[in-house]
């Protein structure tokens, strides 16, 4: 992946999420005139289609990727629209159709667990002004005043007259007329809710169930061709040569593509023809500086910030150095964490047709915007020219997001075949050897106790890449980036640390490598919880004092990281005795808006072999949207974080990964699961994140079960590299 | 050129030999429920069923399968939905992106078929298919649905 490719995917893709602002104030619900085709459905406006048959279908303009969002968010446009959840159905708009009515549906981007937490209160507004509409439209019919009807499950009731009638039957009328002015509306309390907030089945099940969901990987159109792709090996190496003589003749090859200065595709009538051939192609790398990377060069590369005197003081409260050294008991540690892959369950994929005056694309996509943005520039066809068919993802988590290098290969493909549909599918070595990495970091730790084991100063220092720096450098002047330290912020809303500390200093110290790094799942508030949780476990037992004592003591002026750590301790029986050889860890983190803590329950066997038993994850998101749905995000991230916690570890050796499958790179499997409790405690007082903020709590609860197991701290990861014992 | 039986019909495919019984599947017959994950046999996105036996069909050449074998794909295990794994992964919300789940029900399946009443080792030892999002302890709960073991 070229770097100034994505740094330029994100300038674009700024560009487009600012179209709103270029284009004209735009219309919170749209216009009747710019309405879209809705098959035998009227639509009220931009969010709401009703059918004859009194069928809602509700506009998503998020992506999909199993994390719920596409029932939640219908969930609060059907709580405020008052029709019949039985008979909602669900519609994604493409970014080519939010463009051209002016964003009328807000932001499309799917990440930062933003999806509900950030259109809310807009969907909300959508579905209570169709209503208004709806209910207007009836009254209108009736000839009587709009206060006299009333609405439950789609049907329309004039009490005085006994007059009823249906969403479906006014629809029509309803569309003519003026939405109402979005200010003006009133939403519900919350605490009246009778969709939202309910335990509700998701609108998108039925079709994974029997194989005929469609997702990009099974696009089949008319014609299509399939590309299977292959980058030089180490990150930043060059394309030198291939030998196309060498796979002349194989049965249905088309045609070999240098894509970019990096990437070669061999294009065939199937995929599996295009993949072989590309396997027998010989091709000639120039690795570049790169090659003389190793895992063993980058950790003594960051192991070189630690202690290097500049580094960016994040926080600097009081005097932590000076407490330290004059502190009756002090303790220090080292800890690192590895580059870790996606691995999304469906390889990276992308389906292009160009011809003279359109470019589509077919794909899975976070950021359907930055896919939209990414198809014009890279084809030259101008953006209103362009669209992008979005299909719900086969797994996200972060890498499907801003970078958009599969819909940037696909285009460069596919403009040798003009008119003609082509497949570009990455195989799972391709997809392991060119993610965008969780990035590596290392952090070193010191802490100072009184002589009553309280925490009287605390210093951390970490060294480590920059997402930032990789994405747009221009974000991160001089080494300040705030995204590194995501969990330790003093300010309270999205990623505050719970506790106080009277002389406190948060350093970074960047440490850039020639590995691509970006988000995954948690970003970083999984690596910066382990350093935090497990160093104030180590603290702990350095004081003496209960590890969730020790915690509690710290968290007076912060209520909710509290709370929410006291649930996960109460549902998981904290102090309270357990069978033989089985060990309690505990850990409180925030992120994403959200708090969140765990327990787990871990048994450590004769041999080092770890066993997860149980965990229980406590969340504070606010509004709870869907507790069932919420429940199914906290038990994915328990195996999602274990995974990483047990094997996940990216290595490189000359310069380039060297695990590229399954075989190498291991993944949790369901006999390794432990059960998860989870206990929801929403405050009802703000809108967290759901998908990515328990993360962050899973691996240091484990370490610190297995540390009250051994006696000894666990400071690198993943697990399989240790002798526990 | 190769017959195979899919979900009871006879299929000619125009493929070489050593093409993945997975890719025929997907690229010649049409079917595309059963998905591609790692093509090396470790993620069991591509289960299908060869004469009732559970397959991990990215590694199992077309020339190696007979025009006798019969082969289930998770379009023909049932015509409307209605096996029981596929009702009691309704009835939990096992799914979440979805991409794993064809071949997570068809590894329940096959499980089921041999042994009806699982215990919670049986489910261990048998369900290996990887799933990134994590429905496993769905995953679990809805094989003893499916058994009867549990109401959903």
């Amino acid at each position: 992946m070229n770097q100034n490719l994505s740094r330029r995917s994100f300038i674009v893709g700024t560009a487009v999420a600012g179209g709103g602002l270029a284009l004209g104030v735009r219309l919170p619900f749209g216009t009747p005139a710019e309405a879209k085709t809705a098959g035998d459905g009227v639509e009220v406006h931009a969010w709401v289609v009703v059918k004859p048959d009194d069928t809602c279908v509700i506009r998503i303009a998020r992506s999909e990727m199993g994390q719920g969002t596409r029932t939640g968010l219908a969930q609060l446009v059907a709580e405020e629209l008052e029709c019949d959840w039985k008979k909602v159905a669900t519609e994604s708009i493409t970014p080519g159709e939010n463009l051209a009515r002016k964003r009328v549906w807000g932001e499309m981007s799917t990440g930062g667990s933003r999806g509900i937490r950030t259109s809310h209160d807009y969907v909300r507004r959508g579905g209570a002004a169709a209503r208004l509409m709806l209910l207007q439209a009836a009254a209108d019919e009736w000839k009587v005043p709009v206060g006299e009807v009333s609405v439950a499950s789609g049907v329309i009731t004039h009490a005085a007259s006994g007059r009823k009638t249906t969403y479906g039957k006014v629809a029509a009328a309803a569309a003519k007329l003026t939405p109402p002015d979005p200010k003006s509306i009133t939403l519900k309390d919350p605490k009246d809710w009778k969709i939202a907030g309910k335990p509700m089945k998701r609108l998108d099940t039925a079709d994974k169930l029997n194989g005929s969901k469609v997702y990009a990987l099974d696009v089949r159109l008319p014609g299509m061709l399939n590309a299977a792709i292959k980058a030089c090996p180490v990150f930043g190496g060059k394309l030198v040569s291939y030998d196309e003589t060498r796979i002349a003749g194989r049965p249905g090859v088309r045609g070999v593509v240098k894509v970019n200065d990096s990437t070669v595709a061999v294009v065939a009538d199937t995929w599996w023809r295009a993949k072989s051939a590309l396997e027998a192609l010989p091709i000639v790398w120039d690795e570049g500086a790169g090659a003389s990377q190793s895992s063993a060069t980058i950790a003594s590369h960051l192991e070189e910030g630690l202690t290097v005197s500049e580094a960016y003081a994040f926080r600097n409260e009081g005097d932590a150095i000076g407490a330290i050294q004059g502190a009756s008991k002090k303790i220090e540690a080292v800890y690192s964490t590895p580059f870790l892959a996606h691995a999304t369950m469906e390889p990276m994929n992308c389906t292009v047709k160009l011809s003279a005056d359109r470019a589509e694309c077919w794909v899975a996509t976070q950021n359907s915007e930055a896919s939209l943005a990414a198809l014009s520039e890279q084809s030259g066809v101008p953006l209103e020219k362009c669209e992008v068919y979005r299909h719900d993802l086969g797994g996200g988590f972060g890498r499907r997001g801003g970078n958009q290098d599969y819909v940037r290969q696909a285009v460069n493909i596919a403009k040798q075949f003009p008119g003609v549909p082509v497949k570009m599918i990455w195989s799972r070595e391709e997809d392991m050897a060119h993610d965008f990495y969780r990035p590596i970091s290392q952090c070193k730790l010191a802490a100072g106790l009184d002589d009553k084991g309280s925490l009287v100063g605390l210093h951390m220092r970490i060294s480590g890449q920059s997402i930032n720096a990789f994405v747009n450098p221009a974000m991160v002047a001089n080494g300040k980036d705030d995204r590194q330290l995501q969990g330790y912020t003093a300010r309270p809303g999205d990623a505050q640390l719970g506790y106080t500390v009277p002389n406190l200093l948060i350093e970074y110290a960047m440490r850039n490598t020639h590995v691509p790094v970006g988000p995954w799942r948690g970003v970083n508030t999984n690596q910066n919880a382990v350093y935090m949780e497990c160093f104030i476990e180590e603290a702990a037992r350095a004081a003496g004092t209960d590890s969730l004592e020790f915690r509690r003591a710290l968290m007076g002026q912060h209520p909710k990281h509290l709370a929410v750590l006291n649930a996960a301790a109460a549902k998981g029986r904290w102090g309270t005795p357990l069978p033989a050889g089985v060990h309690r860890g505990i850990a409180q983190f925030m992120g994403y808006g959200s708090y969140s803590a765990a327990v787990a329950e871990v048994s450590v066997s004769g041999e080092g072999k770890v066993k997860v038993h149980r965990m229980v994850l406590a969340l504070d998101c606010g509004h709870a949207v869907n507790p069932d749905q919420i429940a199914a995000q906290v038990e994915g991230s328990v195996a999602y974080g274990l995974t990483a916690a047990f094997y996940g570890e990216c290595k490189v050796e000359n310069g380039r990964m060297t695990d590229l499958n399954f075989d190498r790179y291991q993944m949790l499997r369901l006999a390794e699961m432990p059960k998860v409790e989870t206990v929801i405690v929403p405050t009802f007082d703000f809108w967290g994140g759901v998908g990515e903020p328990t993360i962050s709590v899973v691996t240091p609860a484990v370490l610190n079960a297995i540390f009250a197991a051994t006696g000894k701290p666990v400071r690198s990861l993943p697990l399989k590299n240790l002798k526990l014992v | 050129m190769a017959k195979l039986n899919v979900n009871g019909k006879i299929r000619d495919v125009q493929v070489e030999p050593d093409t993945p019984l997975l890719w025929a599947i997907r690229e010649q017959v049409g079917l595309t429920g059963t998905k591609y994950g790692c093509g090396v046999a470790q993620c069991g996105a591509c289960s299908v069923h060869v004469n009732g036996e559970l397959v991990r069909s990215c590694v199992v050449p077309v020339g190696g399968v007979k025009p006798t074998d019969k082969i289930v794909t998770i379009e023909g295990l049932s015509s409307t939905s209605s096996h029981p794994v596929q009702k009691a992964w309704a009835a939990l919300d096992v799914p979440q992106c979805g991409y794993c789940q064809s071949g997570q029900i068809m590894a329940a399946a096959a499980l089921l078929r041999k042994k009806p009443k699982p215990t919670d080792q049986e489910i261990d030892d048998a369900m290996s298919n990887v799933c990134r999002c994590g429905t496993y302890q769905r995953i679990r709960a809805a094989v003893h649905v499916a058994a009867g073991r549990k109401q959903a």
